[in-house]
């Protein structure tokens, strides 16, 4: 027998690597096999919806973004809210007397709304809901939106007691509010989620950590029964809710998707109903096989480039803004750079909104070479030329869709005016932080979407002393119409009022209207009910899924 | 080697300290707040809030804060998720980056470690050739390719797996992420596993075995394969801590609500007391998973064991 040396020698066999690597093959070759099974979505009761982001909050004094206030209006409900069609109408208030000069407000609710633990919704509920909403130690986002109300500003800024807001509640069924000033979108204000009813006792009881699964109380069609954090949220039909009968749909899961080509992805492999959006890579393939669930509609959401009109070159330099303005094409926008039904904006105030007709720039109307000559002519008169070229900057976000803009308009007005722009794109963050000190920028890239359907919600960015004035533009004119149509109770004169207002600033130029956003959703054909409206809001109690 | 673990535990002390100073400063000195947004709030509003998370104090007092309440474990409530704490957040995110990351490595293991072996045994042959040129494709195709390829053809088109992990409650959602994540581990590891065999095979003892008559099999499984994987067992660590805290993409294409996307959302949100929860997480995750490799190669080759 040979001598095997000691280190050489065969030690006791052990399962080490063959066995582990056979262990890994089984359990995915079980996991495949169970593979093939059918999923959730076969339940026809539960609807999947995609939305953008996680609620940053369901407290309905402490969320902001649009996700949340998806998640928000099938959990509670205000004092007035929408049909699928966008129509305003009573909720929780069964209806309402306006005084004569537009101040007081008095709602009558519904006898029969109740909370998702069965209690009555009460008048009182409101009062204190509309007071924490305003108290300084919630530190709500939305609390300016209540501005109006008596006595708010000053309890927002800590000067008086909450007991002083002039909400107050007659019985447990009469509610009634007064304003500071008349206010005639006051009714669209409260379809807002930062105006739900929050309940008392279990706000009191949890505090900050109330809105949770299981401590939630609503006085909506649906209760939150789960939340998976960085996932979904999973409500339940309220079977207290004083419209259940009406409600379909038993189970509602929103999944959270930050990015649409993977929401797109979901949706065709069957896990959602409906999505939040529709990729732009994506959409012209979309529309062409599944034109029947593609929805897009006009949305009150405007892209546009602001002007920084504190320093040069645009300080004082009317003629040089509207050159720059009347280089761009925005139809060739629309059309090849964004491409998803977008119209061209040549207004601030969107097309859609309730009670109002947008006004125009002038040059809306003339043709595009019409408006390329008058642009050049503008230019010059701005002290430009081809040996004296105008070099700037625009700034915006990281984005592929703002870099694709940025692109084209750079070109359009190196063609047109022979300008010489730089494009710096930013972390939103860090854009937003110029914007505000209104030092580094020229043209910045932003956007806005109105809260509520008024034409207020666009003009009152521009006033002055509004926070979100990037531009630094600032006219007593403007800011004196505004706020006597905000005071005027005819809404034939307020209307007007607004419109001049309008008319006003697009001639300042402080920015440039670029395009109107469009809502963009895949819906698949087993929903019914669904409607397209401004406000992209759909509520899931309107809806119901067909079986397959 | 309790004093070396010791002295190795406590040498990580101060690299955690650092941290926490530098990631602190670097978030308040980032543009831009937790709370800044498109729509400006007005001055009242803006007050209120930097009331309520005490963002109005001086940086040093909020420092001091912040420390005071790290030492009793309290990583403070977010700024952005205003309903829930760091705590909870990282507690729910981490569990399924950790099974996502553990299942992507041990798959990557298996299926490296063997697939290296055989190139090393069958050097040069065409199998070889295949094995290596699938692992060059591994580590050159990028995860943001392979992962949506995925759910194009598993999901979209053969439906037999989810889209996503929300899609399914199931062990199937696993698959597909882990899978992802474990392709360029699996490459890396193959190429690793196959150079150090090759060159184990070639060594002195190896040839004494080989002429004293042991079957190739046994050569392979009792002494040329310990020594081969010490180059793999050192890039363990970091490849742990990769698929850890790197797996973002993976995370965001199947919907895997884990730990990086979270991180890469509370930078953009500015939310401070997240984004210095998961830095410090991380930091000092990586820190044991690096004393666990130290320990490991330790215990792999007793050459280290006493410095």
């Amino acid at each position: 027998m040979k001598a095997v040396p000691y280190i050489l020698r065969p030690r006791r066999a052990r399962r080490g690597l063959p066995g582990a690597i056979g262990s890994f093959a089984l359990a995915f070759v079980c996991l495949l096999l169970g593979a093939c099974s059918a999923n959730d979505m076969d339940d026809v009761q539960t609807l999947h919806r995609g939305i953008d982001a996680e609620p940053e909050s369901l407290d309905f004094h402490k969320a902001r973004s649009t996700a949340a206030g998806d998640v928000q209006r099938d959990l509670g409900e205000g004092l007035t809210g929408y049909t699928p069609d966008g129509e305003l109408v009573g909720r929780a208030a069964e209806n309402w007397e306006i005084s004569e000069d537009g101040r007081d407000y008095r709602f009558s609710l519904r006898r029969d709304a109740r909370w998702s633990t069965g209690e009555p919704v009460t008048a009182d509920d409101f009062v204190y809901s509309f007071r924490r909403l305003v108290d300084p130690a919630t530190a709500s986002f939305y609390s300016q939106s209540v501005i109006d109300i008596e006595n708010a500003a000053a309890i927002v800024a800590g000067e008086k007691a909450l007991e002083e807001l002039a909400v107050t509640a007659n019985g447990d069924h009469e509610l009634h509010v007064r304003l500071a000033r008349p206010t005639p979108y006051f009714l669209a204000l409260l379809t807002h989620p930062s105006m739900f009813p929050v309940h008392r006792d279990s706000v009191e009881q949890h505090g900050d950590a109330h809105a949770r699964p299981g401590r939630l109380v609503t006085n909506g069609a649906y209760t939150l029964v789960a939340w998976e954090l960085g996932s979904l949220v999973e409500l339940r039909r309220n079977e207290h809710y004083w419209d259940n009968r009406s409600t379909a749909i038993d189970r509602v899961r929103h999944h959270f998707i930050p990015e649409p080509t993977v929401e797109l992805n979901r949706y065709r492999a069957g896990e959602l109903h409906i999505t939040d959006n529709v990729p732009p890579e994506a959409f012209a393939r979309v529309r062409e096989e599944r034109p029947g669930e593609l929805h897009v509609a006009p949305y009150l959401n405007i892209y546009y480039y602001g002007f920084n009109l504190t320093r040069p070159p645009f300080r004082d330099n009317l003629e040089l803004r509207r050159a720059l303005s009347m280089a761009i094409d925005r139809r060739a926008l629309t059309e090849s750079v964004t491409g998803r039904g977008e119209t061209p904006a040549w207004s601030w105030v969107p097309p859609g909104v309730d009670n109002y007709v947008e006004r125009q720039l002038p040059y809306a109307t003339l043709s595009d070479e019409e408006r390329k000559a008058e642009a050049r002519r503008a230019y010059r008169q701005a002290g430009y030329s081809d040996h004296n070229p105008l070099k700037i900057e625009i700034r915006y976000n990281t984005s592929d869709t703002h870099q694709r803009m940025a692109l084209a308009i750079q070109s359009m007005w190196r063609e047109v005016l022979g300008v010489e722009t730089t494009l710096v794109n930013e972390e939103f963050q860090v854009l937003l932080s110029n914007m505000r000190a209104k030092e580094v920028t020229q043209v910045f890239r932003s956007s806005w979407l109105g809260d509520y359907n008024d034409a207020n919600a666009f003009l009152q960015v521009m006033l002055s002393d509004a926070p979100s004035n990037m531009t630094g533009y600032s006219d007593k004119q403007f800011d004196s119409l505004v706020q006597r149509a905000a005071e005027q109770t005819d809404p034939e004169r307020r209307r007007t009022y607004m419109e001049q207002a309008e008319a006003l600033m697009l001639d300042d130029h402080p920015v440039i209207p670029i395009y109107f956003y469009v809502s963009k959703h895949l819906v698949s054909p087993r929903v019914e009910g669904w409607g397209d409206n401004v406000l992209d809001y759909h509520y899931s109690q309107h809806l119901s899924l067909s079986p397959e | 080697m309790l004093r070396f673990a010791l002295l190795r535990i406590l040498s990580a002390i101060p690299t955690l300290c650092l941290v926490v100073v530098l990631a602190f400063l670097m978030v308040h000195a980032a543009p831009g707040g937790p709370f800044d947004d498109e729509r400006v709030l007005p001055p009242e509003n803006a007050r209120n809030l930097a009331a309520a998370y005490h963002l109005d104090e001086s940086l040093p007092r909020q420092f001091a804060r912040y420390v005071s309440g790290l030492l009793k474990g309290d990583l403070g409530p977010s700024y952005h998720y205003r309903d829930h704490s760091v705590s909870e957040l990282i507690g729910a995110a981490f569990p399924l980056s950790l099974q996502l990351g553990l299942l992507s490595m041990a798959v990557a293991l298996a299926v490296g470690v063997s697939a290296g072996v055989l190139a090393a045994l069958r050097r040069n042959t065409i199998s070889d050739r295949l094995i290596t040129g699938m692992a060059m494709t591994g580590i050159s195709v990028p995860v943001f390719v392979v992962a949506p390829l995925f759910v194009l053809v598993f999901a979209v088109e053969l439906r037999w797996l989810p889209a996503s992990w929300s899609g399914d409650a199931s062990g199937r959602r696993f698959l597909l992420p882990v899978v992802a994540l474990a392709l360029p581990q699996i490459a890396y590891i193959t190429r690793l596993t196959r150079a150090s065999m090759v060159e184990t095979l070639s060594s002195d003892y190896v040839r004494t075995a080989r002429a004293q008559g042991l079957s190739l099999f046994s050569i392979v499984r009792f002494h040329a394969l310990k020594p081969a994987l010490l180059p793999v067992v050192s890039y363990l660590g970091p490849a742990i801590a990769a698929v850890l805290t790197g797996a973002v993409v993976v995370e965001i294409v199947f919907g895997v609500p884990g730990l990086g996307q979270l991180f890469v959302r509370s930078a953009l949100n500015r939310d401070y007391t997240l984004v210095l929860g998961v830095v410090v997480f991380y930091a000092a995750l990586i820190v044991i998973l690096n004393l666990t490799v130290d320990l490991l190669y330790g215990f792999l080759d007793p050459r280290t064991r006493n410095p």
